[in-house]
């Protein structure tokens, strides 16, 4: 197809996105955020295990969320502040990912998990108005879980469970968190689900996650995932009553992962040795190791109690326009630039 | 034989899986909850024509299938086989009537199909998606009969029978779908 053809096809995305860009930002301000822009070419990108960083030349990288200068503004005296960029992460390339895609990542000091959901619930509501696909929008095939009649209901308050509810319900393992990983493989394997002999516990999360527990969210509504165990919740805290997991939730809505959430980690002496912990797995797995922040592990002496969250913006956009694929709601895919 | 990984799947690519080889109908990067990278595949089992679903871990190892599929046309049916000649090189090769199974009611002598091998052993045969053969035997339909939805059987030469709209005579060309078994059109009249 020729560009001109291409772009006449995209160009219904292309108005819907700017209007739930204009209508969001609205919801921000309104709320008494502060739009910020802070670096995209940085020395110490996210180091979470599974994102590798584009080198950017000088010894940096493109960044693969915009978390560690927001968390230091924050630490500096902006106690609400919002953020739409683009974050860049190699090799992720499908119909719900591009190496280059648009992220709204926003904090909210003294606030609370509860606060981020209505967030969240909030902002689906906005965009789906902006672009007249209130309160059902239509769940393509390729998005559909098993459970699914096609169309999703959007109206609050959306679904709310936990990791460890899921794992019981659907794969029947009693999760603590803190398993061996020869644990993990042998509670897998009870469970139906195939992993390798020397998969880490994180490598069994995420199959069983994959083969039991994802095709189950966020169809017929969307649905909160909360309380993640500790090993996956690197920059969040631990909850008071109960350090296996961390305050942390994801949004799921029609097969898509919509947002990340966390109660934000401020003791910069459990955070560095998280971020140390996080290099050796990094260098053991063979990934790039980056240098540790520590200009952020400084600020975070400074930082008040905050929850941050980042939502994929792209995904918000196929959510309410019921898009297969991520290259429906751009004007160029990466290899269309 | 070396090892593909996740990196190398596309559609067609042949695995072993389970220790039955499969194609790679369809595959899709995903990644949970910000975690591991893994390729969602539908695998079609080469054998049964069953369908899997397999969550592959990215950078999983994947054993190549010794599969390949060779043009060849069937020449006749010998005893308890089938005799199949391989156009190019004259070699000939005779898969047993268990193997081709119900094909052999759309596999007329002089047929050119897909023949599939799997460690060397001819395992299965493609028919082209649509044969066109000579009514060897029908009945007369109705004269001036032209309702639709009213069929009757006729047969082929390799004894299948399939049912025809009632103005098609014996000796008329008809085009079949292999995949259906069912009657398409005339394409030539006795």
């Amino acid at each position: 197809m020729d560009e001109r053809a291409r772009l006449a096809a995209r160009t219904p995305a292309l108005h819907a996105r700017a209007a739930i860009l204009r209508a969001v930002r609205g919801y921000f301000e309104a709320q008494g955020f502060v739009e910020v822009e802070t670096p995209a070419r940085v020395m110490s990108p996210g180091q979470e295990l599974h994102l590798e960083a584009l080198p950017a030349g000088g010894g940096r990288h493109l960044i693969t969320s915009p978390e560690y200068h927001m968390k230091r503004l924050v630490a500096g005296g902006l106690p609400r502040i919002v953020q739409f960029c683009r974050c860049f992460r190699a090799e992720e390339d499908g119909p719900f990912h591009q190496p280059e895609f648009t992220m709204v990542e926003w904090y909210r000091t003294g606030g609370t998990m509860d606060e981020l959901m209505r967030d969240c619930e909030a902002i689906v509501e906005i965009a789906a108005r902006a672009v007249g696909a209130w309160p059902r929008v239509p769940v393509p095939s390729i998005r559909r879980g098993d459970y699914s009649d096609g169309a999703l209901a959007l109206t609050a308050p959306f679904e709310r469970t936990t990791v460890r509810e899921l794992f019981h319900d659907h794969a029947g393992i009693e999760l603590r968190g803190d398993e061996e990983a020869a644990t993990m493989r042998g509670l897998a394997q009870r469970a139906g689900c195939q992993v390798g002999p020397d998969a880490a516990w994180d490598d069994v999360f995420y199959q069983v996650f994959l083969d039991r527990i994802e095709a189950h969210l966020g169809c017929g509504r969307p649905t909160f995932v909360l309380d993640w165990p500790t090993p996956l919740g690197a920059l969040a805290r631990r909850k008071a009553d109960d350090p296996l997991t961390v305050e942390r939730f994801e949004l799921y809505a029609g097969g898509l992962e919509l947002a990340n959430a966390f109660g934000e980690l401020t003791d910069p002496i459990e955070q560095r040795a998280r971020f140390v912990e996080e290099a050796e797995l990094r260098r053991q797995r063979g990934s790039t190791v980056y240098p540790i922040d520590e200009k952020l592990l400084e600020a975070l002496g400074n930082m008040p109690p905050t929850c941050g969250i980042a939502l994929g913006f792209d995904r918000l956009v196929m959510l309410v326009l019921g898009a297969s694929s991520i290259r429906d709601v751009l004007a160029f895919a990466h290899d269309e630039a | 034989m070396a090892s593909y990984d996740t990196s190398d799947i596309r559609k067609g690519l042949k695995v072993m899986m389970d220790g039955s080889p499969f194609t790679v109908i369809e595959f899709q990067f995903v990644k949970p909850g910000k975690g591991a990278a893994f390729t969602r595949t539908k695998l079609k089992n080469l054998l049964t024509g069953g369908i899997i679903d397999r969550n592959l871990r990215s950078g999983e190892k994947l054993e190549p299938a010794n599969v390949e599929t060779k043009t060849m046309q069937y020449l006749y049916k010998e005893g308890d086989s089938y005799v199949f000649m391989d156009t190019s090189t004259y070699d000939q090769v005779h898969i047993p009537d268990e193997t081709i199974g119900d094909d052999s009611n759309f596999m007329p002598e002089q047929i050119v199909v897909e023949v599939l091998f799997f460690n060397d052993r001819a395992v299965g045969v493609t028919l082209p998606n649509f044969i066109e053969q000579k009514v060897m035997q029908t009945d007369p339909g109705f004269r001036g009969d032209t309702a639709t939805g009213v069929t009757k059987p006729a047969h082929i030469s390799t004894g299948a029978s399939i049912n025809v709209p009632l103005f098609i005579n014996e000796g008329d060309t008809i085009k079949i779908d292999t995949r259906s078994g069912e009657y398409l059109e005339r394409v030539g009249r006795a």
